[in-house]
Protein backbone atom coordinates (compact mmCIF):
# COMPACT_ATOMS: atom_id res chain seq x y z
CA UNK A 1 0.00 0.00 0.00
CA UNK A 2 1.39 3.51 -1.05
CA UNK A 3 2.08 5.45 2.18
CA UNK A 4 0.00 8.61 -0.15
CA UNK A 5 -1.70 8.21 -3.56
CA UNK A 6 -3.85 11.09 -5.54
CA UNK A 7 -5.44 10.13 -8.61
CA UNK A 8 -6.92 12.85 -10.85
CA UNK A 9 -6.10 15.57 -8.21
CA UNK A 10 -7.51 18.75 -9.11
CA UNK A 11 -8.43 22.03 -7.53
CA UNK A 12 -9.78 25.10 -8.92
CA UNK A 13 -10.33 28.66 -7.03
CA UNK A 14 -12.84 30.47 -9.06
CA UNK A 15 -11.52 30.65 -12.72
CA UNK A 16 -8.04 29.62 -11.77
CA UNK A 17 -6.95 25.78 -12.10
CA UNK A 18 -4.72 25.42 -9.62
CA UNK A 19 -4.40 21.46 -10.19
CA UNK A 20 -5.10 20.24 -13.54
CA UNK A 21 -5.67 16.40 -12.84
CA UNK A 22 -2.33 14.93 -11.09
CA UNK A 23 -1.49 11.33 -10.29
CA UNK A 24 1.28 10.97 -7.84
CA UNK A 25 2.33 8.29 -5.54
CA UNK A 26 4.76 7.90 -2.53
CA UNK A 27 5.88 4.28 -1.71
CA UNK A 28 6.15 3.16 1.81
CA UNK A 29 9.95 4.96 2.83
CA UNK A 30 10.51 6.40 -0.37
CA UNK A 31 11.31 10.15 -0.32
CA UNK A 32 9.89 12.18 -2.75
CA UNK A 33 11.19 15.42 -4.08
CA UNK A 34 7.76 17.93 -5.59
CA UNK A 35 9.37 20.26 -7.68
CA UNK A 36 8.23 23.02 -9.70
CA UNK A 37 8.16 27.38 -9.93
CA UNK A 38 5.76 29.14 -7.45
CA UNK A 39 2.39 28.82 -8.61
CA UNK A 40 2.97 25.27 -10.08
CA UNK A 41 0.33 24.13 -7.13
CA UNK A 42 2.62 22.33 -4.97
CA UNK A 43 1.23 23.54 -1.79
CA UNK A 44 -2.18 23.01 -2.99
CA UNK A 45 -1.13 19.32 -3.33
CA UNK A 46 0.36 18.90 -0.19
CA UNK A 47 -2.41 20.69 1.69
CA UNK A 48 -5.06 18.65 -0.27
CA UNK A 49 -3.06 15.76 1.14
CA UNK A 50 -3.53 17.47 4.97
CA UNK A 51 -7.08 18.26 4.63
CA UNK A 52 -6.74 21.73 4.59
CA UNK A 53 -8.07 22.28 1.40
CA UNK A 54 -10.75 20.14 -0.46
CA UNK A 55 -10.28 19.08 -3.98
CA UNK A 56 -12.32 20.11 -6.93
CA UNK A 57 -11.61 16.41 -8.87
CA UNK A 58 -10.35 13.22 -8.05
CA UNK A 59 -9.18 11.86 -5.19
CA UNK A 60 -6.17 11.61 -2.34
CA UNK A 61 -5.63 8.69 0.26
CA UNK A 62 -3.14 8.70 3.07
CA UNK A 63 -1.84 5.32 4.65
CA UNK A 64 -5.08 4.16 2.53
CA UNK A 65 -7.75 6.10 4.05
CA UNK A 66 -9.36 9.22 2.35
CA UNK A 67 -7.06 12.33 3.09
CA UNK A 68 -8.46 14.89 4.93
CA UNK A 69 -10.09 11.78 7.46
CA UNK A 70 -9.17 11.46 11.17
CA UNK A 71 -7.08 8.25 10.00
CA UNK A 72 -5.61 10.13 7.38
CA UNK A 73 -4.25 12.77 9.66
CA UNK A 74 -3.42 10.34 12.33
CA UNK A 75 -0.94 9.08 10.07
CA UNK A 76 0.96 12.16 8.54
CA UNK A 77 3.03 15.29 9.92
CA UNK A 78 2.65 18.52 8.25
CA UNK A 79 5.02 21.12 7.85
CA UNK A 80 3.81 23.82 6.34
CA UNK A 81 5.38 26.62 4.02
CA UNK A 82 4.36 30.31 6.14
CA UNK A 83 3.12 28.83 9.49
CA UNK A 84 3.49 30.33 12.65
CA UNK A 85 3.21 28.90 16.57
CA UNK A 86 2.49 30.65 19.70
CA UNK A 87 4.86 33.25 20.28
CA UNK A 88 4.46 32.73 24.41
CA UNK A 89 5.43 28.79 24.30
CA UNK A 90 8.57 27.51 24.68
CA UNK A 91 10.28 24.38 22.60
CA UNK A 92 8.95 21.56 25.10
CA UNK A 93 5.42 23.30 25.62
CA UNK A 94 4.82 23.02 21.71
CA UNK A 95 5.85 19.96 21.42
CA UNK A 96 3.75 18.54 24.04
CA UNK A 97 0.69 20.38 23.14
CA UNK A 98 1.23 18.65 19.90
CA UNK A 99 2.07 15.42 21.42
CA UNK A 100 -1.89 15.95 23.19
CA UNK A 101 -3.57 16.49 19.95
CA UNK A 102 -1.30 13.70 18.22
CA UNK A 103 -2.78 11.39 21.19
CA UNK A 104 0.91 10.67 21.40
CA UNK A 105 1.61 8.54 24.40
CA UNK A 106 6.08 9.37 23.89
CA UNK A 107 5.98 11.67 26.64
CA UNK A 108 9.40 14.07 27.63
CA UNK A 109 11.75 11.07 26.03
CA UNK A 110 10.43 11.54 22.52
CA UNK A 111 10.27 15.24 23.19
CA UNK A 112 14.04 15.40 23.98
CA UNK A 113 14.61 13.22 20.91
CA UNK A 114 12.76 15.46 18.82
CA UNK A 115 14.64 18.45 19.78
CA UNK A 116 18.28 16.56 19.36
CA UNK A 117 16.87 15.16 15.83
CA UNK A 118 17.20 19.11 14.99
CA UNK A 119 19.58 20.37 17.05
CA UNK A 120 17.37 22.19 19.74
CA UNK A 121 18.47 20.47 22.61
CA UNK A 122 19.93 23.64 24.14
CA UNK A 123 16.22 25.69 23.28
CA UNK A 124 14.14 23.22 25.12
CA UNK A 125 12.95 26.16 27.37
CA UNK A 126 13.64 29.11 24.85
CA UNK A 127 10.15 30.87 24.01
CA UNK A 128 9.49 30.79 20.52
CA UNK A 129 8.86 34.67 20.32
CA UNK A 130 12.52 34.81 21.34
CA UNK A 131 14.19 32.19 18.45
CA UNK A 132 15.36 33.21 15.17
CA UNK A 133 13.53 32.03 12.00
CA UNK A 134 15.87 29.40 11.07
CA UNK A 135 15.04 27.48 14.89
CA UNK A 136 11.48 28.11 14.48
CA UNK A 137 12.12 26.32 11.12
CA UNK A 138 13.68 23.54 12.82
CA UNK A 139 10.64 23.19 15.72
CA UNK A 140 8.16 23.27 13.09
CA UNK A 141 9.99 20.37 11.55
CA UNK A 142 10.16 18.54 15.16
CA UNK A 143 6.32 19.29 15.72
CA UNK A 144 5.57 17.72 12.31
CA UNK A 145 7.96 13.97 13.31
CA UNK A 146 5.34 14.25 16.77
CA UNK A 147 3.63 10.57 17.09
CA UNK A 148 6.14 9.18 14.71
CA UNK A 149 3.87 9.74 11.47
CA UNK A 150 4.29 7.56 9.03
CA UNK A 151 4.08 10.10 6.18
CA UNK A 152 5.34 13.64 6.21
CA UNK A 153 4.64 16.52 4.25
CA UNK A 154 7.65 19.18 4.43
CA UNK A 155 6.75 22.36 2.39
CA UNK A 156 9.84 24.48 1.97
CA UNK A 157 11.54 22.86 5.07
CA UNK A 158 15.23 24.31 4.45
CA UNK A 159 13.87 28.20 2.91
CA UNK A 160 14.78 30.11 6.59
CA UNK A 161 18.03 28.05 6.79
CA UNK A 162 21.29 28.38 6.81
CA UNK A 163 24.05 26.08 5.33
CA UNK A 164 24.52 24.28 8.87
CA UNK A 165 20.78 24.09 9.21
CA UNK A 166 20.25 22.69 5.81
CA UNK A 167 22.84 19.76 6.96
CA UNK A 168 20.89 19.05 9.91
CA UNK A 169 17.76 18.77 7.87
CA UNK A 170 19.31 16.85 5.27
CA UNK A 171 20.33 14.48 7.84
CA UNK A 172 17.58 14.23 9.61
CA UNK A 173 15.84 13.05 6.37
CA UNK A 174 18.27 10.47 5.57
CA UNK A 175 17.53 9.26 9.51
CA UNK A 176 13.72 9.41 8.40
CA UNK A 177 14.23 7.24 5.27
CA UNK A 178 16.54 4.55 7.26
CA UNK A 179 13.15 4.77 9.84
CA UNK A 180 10.85 3.97 7.02
CA UNK A 181 9.26 6.92 7.29
CA UNK A 182 8.20 8.37 3.55
CA UNK A 183 8.75 11.91 2.82
CA UNK A 184 6.99 14.63 -0.05
CA UNK A 185 9.85 17.09 -0.10
CA UNK A 186 8.23 20.36 -1.49
CA UNK A 187 10.98 22.79 -2.26
CA UNK A 188 12.91 24.94 -4.43
CA UNK A 189 16.44 23.69 -4.02
CA UNK A 190 17.18 21.38 -6.45
CA UNK A 191 20.48 20.31 -4.85
CA UNK A 192 19.13 19.30 -1.86
CA UNK A 193 16.44 17.45 -3.62
CA UNK A 194 18.92 15.97 -5.78
CA UNK A 195 21.16 14.85 -2.45
CA UNK A 196 18.47 12.95 -0.78
CA UNK A 197 14.98 12.15 -2.85
CA UNK A 198 14.95 8.69 -4.09
CA UNK A 199 12.49 10.33 -7.11
CA UNK A 200 11.67 13.62 -8.35
CA UNK A 201 8.12 14.97 -9.40
CA UNK A 202 7.87 17.86 -11.15
CA UNK A 203 5.10 20.12 -11.25
CA UNK A 204 4.28 22.97 -13.83
CA UNK A 205 0.69 24.73 -14.15
CA UNK A 206 -1.06 22.49 -12.24
CA UNK A 207 0.34 19.36 -14.22
CA UNK A 208 2.96 16.70 -13.92
CA UNK A 209 5.20 17.47 -16.59
CA UNK A 210 8.26 14.66 -15.63
CA UNK A 211 8.58 12.14 -12.49
CA UNK A 212 11.42 9.28 -11.72
CA UNK A 213 14.57 8.81 -10.60
CA UNK A 214 17.01 11.40 -11.28
CA UNK A 215 19.26 9.19 -13.63
CA UNK A 216 16.26 7.65 -15.36
CA UNK A 217 15.47 11.59 -15.95
CA UNK A 218 18.53 12.63 -16.92
CA UNK A 219 20.30 12.59 -20.66
CA UNK A 220 23.64 11.78 -21.21
CA UNK A 221 25.89 14.40 -22.53
CA UNK A 222 28.39 13.30 -24.17
CA UNK A 223 32.22 12.36 -22.32
CA UNK A 224 34.94 14.34 -21.47
CA UNK A 225 38.39 13.09 -21.45
CA UNK A 226 41.68 15.39 -20.11
CA UNK A 227 44.71 14.10 -22.35
CA UNK A 228 47.80 16.60 -22.98
CA UNK A 229 45.99 18.28 -25.00
CA UNK A 230 43.83 19.57 -23.54
CA UNK A 231 39.83 18.58 -22.37
CA UNK A 232 37.90 16.97 -25.24
CA UNK A 233 34.28 16.65 -25.33
CA UNK A 234 32.59 13.79 -27.42
CA UNK A 235 28.94 14.85 -27.54
CA UNK A 236 27.55 12.08 -28.72
CA UNK A 237 29.16 8.82 -26.82
CA UNK A 238 27.71 7.03 -23.81
CA UNK A 239 28.77 5.84 -20.42
CA UNK A 240 29.49 2.32 -22.41
CA UNK A 241 31.65 4.16 -24.97
CA UNK A 242 34.04 5.36 -22.57
CA UNK A 243 37.05 2.61 -22.51
CA UNK A 244 36.78 2.61 -26.81
CA UNK A 245 37.68 6.46 -26.64
CA UNK A 246 40.62 6.11 -24.02
CA UNK A 247 41.77 2.81 -25.72
CA UNK A 248 41.89 4.70 -29.15
CA UNK A 249 43.24 8.05 -27.49
CA UNK A 250 46.14 6.05 -25.49
CA UNK A 251 46.79 4.55 -29.18
CA UNK A 252 46.98 7.41 -30.70
CA UNK A 253 49.88 8.38 -27.98
CA UNK A 254 48.14 10.56 -25.89
CA UNK A 255 48.59 10.47 -22.03
CA UNK A 256 44.62 10.52 -20.16
CA UNK A 257 44.24 11.99 -17.27
CA UNK A 258 40.22 11.99 -16.56
CA UNK A 259 37.27 10.70 -18.18
CA UNK A 260 33.52 12.12 -17.01
CA UNK A 261 30.53 11.29 -18.43
CA UNK A 262 28.37 13.85 -19.25
CA UNK A 263 24.23 14.02 -17.80
CA UNK A 264 22.20 16.60 -17.90
CA UNK A 265 21.85 18.21 -14.07
CA UNK A 266 18.31 18.18 -12.09
CA UNK A 267 18.77 21.72 -13.05
CA UNK A 268 18.34 21.48 -16.39
CA UNK A 269 15.98 18.58 -15.83
CA UNK A 270 13.93 20.73 -14.32
CA UNK A 271 14.62 23.96 -16.93
CA UNK A 272 13.90 22.01 -19.49
CA UNK A 273 10.30 20.55 -17.75
CA UNK A 274 8.80 23.84 -17.13
CA UNK A 275 9.88 25.33 -19.90
CA UNK A 276 11.98 28.68 -18.14
CA UNK A 277 8.19 29.36 -16.63
CA UNK A 278 8.81 31.27 -13.41
CA UNK A 279 6.11 33.00 -11.27
CA UNK B 1 -6.74 30.15 29.92
CA UNK B 2 -3.19 30.01 29.56
CA UNK B 3 -3.09 31.30 26.41
CA UNK B 4 -4.63 34.77 28.36
CA UNK B 5 -1.82 34.21 30.86
CA UNK B 6 0.27 34.60 28.80
CA UNK B 7 -0.55 37.52 26.16
CA UNK B 8 -0.88 39.25 29.46
CA UNK B 9 -4.43 39.71 28.69
CA UNK B 10 -5.58 39.51 32.34
CA UNK B 11 -3.88 41.73 34.06
CA UNK B 12 -4.66 44.60 31.47
CA UNK B 13 -8.08 43.32 31.97
CA UNK B 14 -7.54 43.20 35.50
CA UNK B 15 -6.08 46.71 35.82
CA UNK B 16 -8.50 48.34 33.16
CA UNK B 17 -11.51 46.68 35.59
CA UNK B 18 -9.82 47.69 39.09
CA UNK B 19 -10.42 51.08 37.09
CA UNK B 20 -14.01 50.63 36.48
CA UNK B 21 -14.61 49.64 39.46
CA UNK B 22 -12.60 52.35 41.60
CA UNK B 23 -14.72 55.07 39.39
CA UNK B 24 -17.77 53.65 40.16
CA UNK B 25 -17.42 53.00 44.22
CA UNK B 26 -16.46 56.59 43.79
CA UNK B 27 -19.05 57.65 41.99
CA UNK B 28 -21.82 55.73 43.91
CA UNK B 29 -20.19 57.39 46.77
CA UNK B 30 -20.45 61.14 46.03
CA UNK B 31 -23.75 61.06 43.88
CA UNK B 32 -25.45 58.95 47.33
CA UNK B 33 -23.99 61.33 49.42
CA UNK B 34 -26.14 64.22 47.87
CA UNK B 35 -29.48 62.61 47.93
CA UNK B 36 -32.06 62.20 50.45
CA UNK B 37 -32.67 58.48 50.25
CA UNK B 38 -35.73 58.79 52.48
CA UNK B 39 -37.11 61.80 51.27
CA UNK B 40 -40.90 62.54 51.77
CA UNK B 41 -43.44 64.55 50.31
CA UNK B 42 -46.03 66.66 52.48
CA UNK B 43 -50.12 65.51 52.19
CA UNK B 44 -51.31 68.73 53.13
CA UNK B 45 -52.68 67.79 56.39
CA UNK B 46 -48.94 67.96 58.16
CA UNK B 47 -48.46 64.71 57.43
CA UNK B 48 -45.68 62.87 54.90
CA UNK B 49 -45.90 60.19 52.36
CA UNK B 50 -43.21 58.66 50.85
CA UNK B 51 -44.20 58.30 47.59
CA UNK B 52 -40.63 56.86 45.73
CA UNK B 53 -38.38 55.00 47.32
CA UNK B 54 -35.63 56.80 46.67
CA UNK B 55 -32.85 54.80 47.75
CA UNK B 56 -34.13 51.91 45.84
CA UNK B 57 -34.28 54.18 42.34
CA UNK B 58 -31.03 55.65 43.04
CA UNK B 59 -29.47 52.13 44.18
CA UNK B 60 -31.42 50.26 41.39
CA UNK B 61 -30.41 52.81 38.27
CA UNK B 62 -27.02 52.93 39.16
CA UNK B 63 -26.68 49.08 39.41
CA UNK B 64 -28.54 49.44 36.50
CA UNK B 65 -25.32 51.27 34.76
CA UNK B 66 -23.02 48.81 36.15
CA UNK B 67 -24.73 45.55 34.68
CA UNK B 68 -24.60 47.48 31.19
CA UNK B 69 -20.44 48.45 31.78
CA UNK B 70 -20.24 44.91 32.80
CA UNK B 71 -21.61 43.89 29.97
CA UNK B 72 -19.26 45.84 27.53
CA UNK B 73 -16.52 45.05 29.15
CA UNK B 74 -17.01 41.57 28.69
CA UNK B 75 -17.87 42.06 25.14
CA UNK B 76 -14.63 43.67 24.91
CA UNK B 77 -12.85 40.55 26.42
CA UNK B 78 -14.61 38.29 24.38
CA UNK B 79 -14.31 39.66 21.46
CA UNK B 80 -9.94 39.87 21.51
CA UNK B 81 -10.49 36.11 22.66
CA UNK B 82 -12.16 34.92 19.86
CA UNK B 83 -12.33 37.84 16.71
CA UNK B 84 -9.24 36.04 15.18
CA UNK B 85 -9.88 32.11 16.17
CA UNK B 86 -10.09 30.71 12.21
CA UNK B 87 -9.60 33.21 9.47
CA UNK B 88 -7.48 35.54 11.39
CA UNK B 89 -5.06 32.70 12.87
CA UNK B 90 -5.24 30.77 9.09
CA UNK B 91 -3.92 33.97 7.49
CA UNK B 92 -1.10 34.01 10.54
CA UNK B 93 -0.24 30.78 9.84
CA UNK B 94 -1.14 29.39 13.21
CA UNK B 95 -4.10 27.14 12.53
CA UNK B 96 -2.68 25.32 10.10
CA UNK B 97 -0.58 23.12 12.12
CA UNK B 98 -3.54 22.45 14.55
CA UNK B 99 -6.18 21.31 12.08
CA UNK B 100 -3.91 18.70 10.48
CA UNK B 101 -3.77 17.02 13.76
CA UNK B 102 -6.28 14.06 14.29
CA UNK B 103 -8.68 16.19 16.90
CA UNK B 104 -10.15 17.88 14.19
CA UNK B 105 -12.05 21.01 13.39
CA UNK B 106 -14.95 20.30 15.29
CA UNK B 107 -12.81 19.83 18.49
CA UNK B 108 -10.89 23.03 17.77
CA UNK B 109 -13.59 25.59 17.27
CA UNK B 110 -15.57 23.69 20.10
CA UNK B 111 -12.32 24.29 22.25
CA UNK B 112 -11.98 27.49 21.70
CA UNK B 113 -15.60 28.03 22.33
CA UNK B 114 -15.83 26.31 25.56
CA UNK B 115 -12.38 27.86 26.75
CA UNK B 116 -13.20 31.96 26.11
CA UNK B 117 -16.97 31.69 26.99
CA UNK B 118 -15.56 30.05 29.98
CA UNK B 119 -13.13 32.66 30.89
CA UNK B 120 -15.77 35.48 29.99
CA UNK B 121 -18.45 34.09 31.78
CA UNK B 122 -16.20 33.60 34.79
CA UNK B 123 -15.37 37.21 34.40
CA UNK B 124 -18.65 39.21 33.91
CA UNK B 125 -19.86 37.33 37.38
CA UNK B 126 -16.88 38.55 39.40
CA UNK B 127 -17.49 41.86 38.04
CA UNK B 128 -20.89 41.62 38.44
CA UNK B 129 -20.38 40.70 42.16
CA UNK B 130 -18.10 43.33 43.14
CA UNK B 131 -20.62 45.80 41.62
CA UNK B 132 -23.25 44.39 43.58
CA UNK B 133 -20.77 43.86 46.81
CA UNK B 134 -19.89 48.08 45.93
CA UNK B 135 -23.69 49.24 45.53
CA UNK B 136 -25.24 47.77 48.86
CA UNK B 137 -21.95 48.95 50.53
CA UNK B 138 -22.55 52.27 49.95
CA UNK B 139 -26.54 52.32 49.86
CA UNK B 140 -27.33 49.50 51.97
CA UNK B 141 -29.55 47.81 49.20
CA UNK B 142 -29.99 44.47 47.79
CA UNK B 143 -31.39 43.60 44.24
CA UNK B 144 -34.52 41.93 44.01
CA UNK B 145 -32.96 39.39 42.65
CA UNK B 146 -29.29 38.17 42.68
CA UNK B 147 -28.01 35.30 41.30
CA UNK B 148 -29.76 35.08 37.85
CA UNK B 149 -28.83 38.32 36.95
CA UNK B 150 -25.34 37.25 37.06
CA UNK B 151 -26.06 34.05 35.26
CA UNK B 152 -27.85 36.06 32.45
CA UNK B 153 -24.97 38.16 32.00
CA UNK B 154 -22.95 35.36 31.61
CA UNK B 155 -24.67 33.15 29.10
CA UNK B 156 -25.17 36.72 26.93
CA UNK B 157 -21.78 36.85 27.00
CA UNK B 158 -21.41 33.12 25.74
CA UNK B 159 -23.72 34.09 22.80
CA UNK B 160 -21.63 36.69 22.43
CA UNK B 161 -18.28 34.47 22.22
CA UNK B 162 -20.57 32.50 19.58
CA UNK B 163 -20.99 34.81 17.28
CA UNK B 164 -17.49 36.48 17.17
CA UNK B 165 -16.09 32.86 16.51
CA UNK B 166 -18.70 32.18 14.11
CA UNK B 167 -18.01 35.44 12.72
CA UNK B 168 -14.13 34.61 12.39
CA UNK B 169 -14.78 32.02 10.18
CA UNK B 170 -16.51 34.44 7.53
CA UNK B 171 -14.59 37.39 8.09
CA UNK B 172 -10.73 38.68 8.21
CA UNK B 173 -9.88 39.24 11.98
CA UNK B 174 -10.00 43.48 11.61
CA UNK B 175 -13.58 42.89 10.12
CA UNK B 176 -14.99 40.55 12.80
CA UNK B 177 -14.04 42.62 15.54
CA UNK B 178 -16.00 46.01 14.00
CA UNK B 179 -18.78 43.74 13.08
CA UNK B 180 -19.04 42.37 16.72
CA UNK B 181 -18.82 45.69 18.19
CA UNK B 182 -21.57 46.70 15.52
CA UNK B 183 -24.16 43.94 16.78
CA UNK B 184 -23.72 44.40 20.58
CA UNK B 185 -24.47 48.13 19.53
CA UNK B 186 -27.37 47.65 17.31
CA UNK B 187 -28.69 44.98 20.04
CA UNK B 188 -28.63 47.21 22.80
CA UNK B 189 -30.19 50.40 20.52
CA UNK B 190 -32.61 47.56 19.81
CA UNK B 191 -33.32 47.56 23.34
CA UNK B 192 -33.63 51.07 24.38
CA UNK B 193 -36.06 51.31 21.21
CA UNK B 194 -38.63 48.83 22.61
CA UNK B 195 -38.17 50.69 25.81
CA UNK B 196 -39.37 53.42 24.21
CA UNK B 197 -41.76 51.93 22.52
CA UNK B 198 -43.09 50.78 25.83
CA UNK B 199 -43.31 54.25 27.15
CA UNK B 200 -45.09 55.19 24.09
CA UNK B 201 -47.06 52.23 23.67
CA UNK B 202 -45.29 51.81 20.03
CA UNK B 203 -46.59 48.68 18.36
CA UNK B 204 -43.46 49.58 15.50
CA UNK B 205 -41.16 50.43 17.96
CA UNK B 206 -41.64 47.15 20.17
CA UNK B 207 -41.56 44.92 17.49
CA UNK B 208 -38.39 46.24 16.51
CA UNK B 209 -37.17 45.81 19.62
CA UNK B 210 -38.76 42.08 19.95
CA UNK B 211 -36.93 41.01 16.72
CA UNK B 212 -33.91 42.02 17.44
CA UNK B 213 -34.10 40.17 20.78
CA UNK B 214 -34.82 37.25 18.92
CA UNK B 215 -32.25 37.55 16.15
CA UNK B 216 -29.14 38.46 18.93
CA UNK B 217 -30.68 36.85 22.31
CA UNK B 218 -27.75 38.14 24.21
CA UNK B 219 -29.70 41.53 24.39
CA UNK B 220 -33.11 39.55 25.69
CA UNK B 221 -30.56 38.33 28.14
CA UNK B 222 -29.01 41.62 29.53
CA UNK B 223 -32.86 42.98 29.00
CA UNK B 224 -33.74 40.15 31.10
CA UNK B 225 -31.07 40.33 34.37
CA UNK B 226 -31.93 44.20 34.02
CA UNK B 227 -35.57 43.41 34.76
CA UNK B 228 -34.85 41.00 37.50
CA UNK B 229 -32.59 43.56 40.07
CA UNK B 230 -36.39 45.23 40.16
CA UNK B 231 -38.39 42.33 39.73
CA UNK B 232 -40.66 43.10 43.36
CA UNK B 233 -40.79 46.64 42.72
CA UNK B 234 -43.37 48.11 42.95
CA UNK B 235 -45.78 51.34 42.87
CA UNK B 236 -44.56 54.83 41.78
CA UNK B 237 -40.68 53.58 42.37
CA UNK B 238 -41.13 51.28 39.98
CA UNK B 239 -42.87 53.86 37.58
CA UNK B 240 -40.13 56.52 37.82
CA UNK B 241 -37.73 53.17 37.10
CA UNK B 242 -39.11 52.59 34.30
CA UNK B 243 -38.67 56.45 32.76
CA UNK B 244 -35.28 56.21 33.64
CA UNK B 245 -32.37 54.59 30.83
CA UNK B 246 -31.69 50.76 32.74
CA UNK B 247 -35.62 50.44 34.50
CA UNK B 248 -37.63 50.12 31.65
CA UNK B 249 -36.59 46.58 30.86
CA UNK B 250 -38.67 44.25 29.61
CA UNK B 251 -38.99 40.21 31.05
CA UNK B 252 -37.92 38.01 28.29
CA UNK B 253 -40.52 35.25 28.75
CA UNK B 254 -40.19 31.22 28.96
CA UNK B 255 -38.91 31.07 25.86
CA UNK B 256 -36.19 32.56 26.67
CA UNK B 257 -34.16 29.54 27.36
CA UNK B 258 -34.74 27.16 24.97
CA UNK B 259 -34.28 29.75 21.92
CA UNK B 260 -30.82 30.48 23.49
CA UNK B 261 -29.87 26.63 23.61
CA UNK B 262 -31.27 26.10 19.70
CA UNK B 263 -29.31 29.71 18.62
CA UNK B 264 -25.90 28.40 20.49
CA UNK B 265 -26.61 25.31 18.91
CA UNK B 266 -27.52 26.48 15.17
CA UNK B 267 -24.27 28.79 15.46
CA UNK B 268 -22.40 25.79 16.32
CA UNK B 269 -23.78 23.88 13.55
CA UNK B 270 -23.56 26.70 10.62
CA UNK B 271 -20.55 27.74 12.07
CA UNK B 272 -18.86 23.93 11.55
CA UNK B 273 -20.20 23.32 8.66
CA UNK B 274 -18.63 26.41 6.84
CA UNK B 275 -15.07 25.56 8.80
CA UNK B 276 -15.25 22.11 7.65
CA UNK B 277 -15.96 23.68 3.97
CA UNK B 278 -13.14 25.99 4.54
CA UNK B 279 -9.85 26.09 2.43
CA UNK B 280 -7.25 26.59 5.01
Amino acid sequence: MAAFRAQGLAKRYGNVTALGGVDLEVGEGELVGLLGPNGAGKSTLVKIACGLVRASAGSAEVAGAPAGSATARASLGYLAELFRFPGWYNADELLALHQRLAGSEGGADERAELLDLVGLSEAKTRKVEDMSKGMQQRLGIAQSLVGKPRLLFLDEPTSALDPVGRRTVRSLLEELRRRGVSVLLNSHLLSEVELVCDRVVILSKGLVVAAGRTEELARPRGVEVDTDEGTKLFESARREDAPKIVADLVGAGQNVYGVRVLETTLEEIYLEAVEGETS
Amino acid sequence: MQESVRRRVFPVVLILTAAFLGLYSFGVYKAYQSIDPFATESIGNGGEISLVDTQVLFSATLFGLSIFAVLFLGTVLAIFLTHAVVRGDAERGLLQPLVVRPVGRAALLAGRFGAAALVCAVYVILVYTASLLITHWVTGWWPDQIFLPAIELAVAIAVLVGISLFGSILLSSIANGIAIFMVFGAGLVAGLLGQIGEALNSDSLNTIANVASWALPFEALYQDALNRITSDTEGFTKVALSLGPFGGAQPAGAWLWPWVVVYLAALGLIGLWAFNRKDL
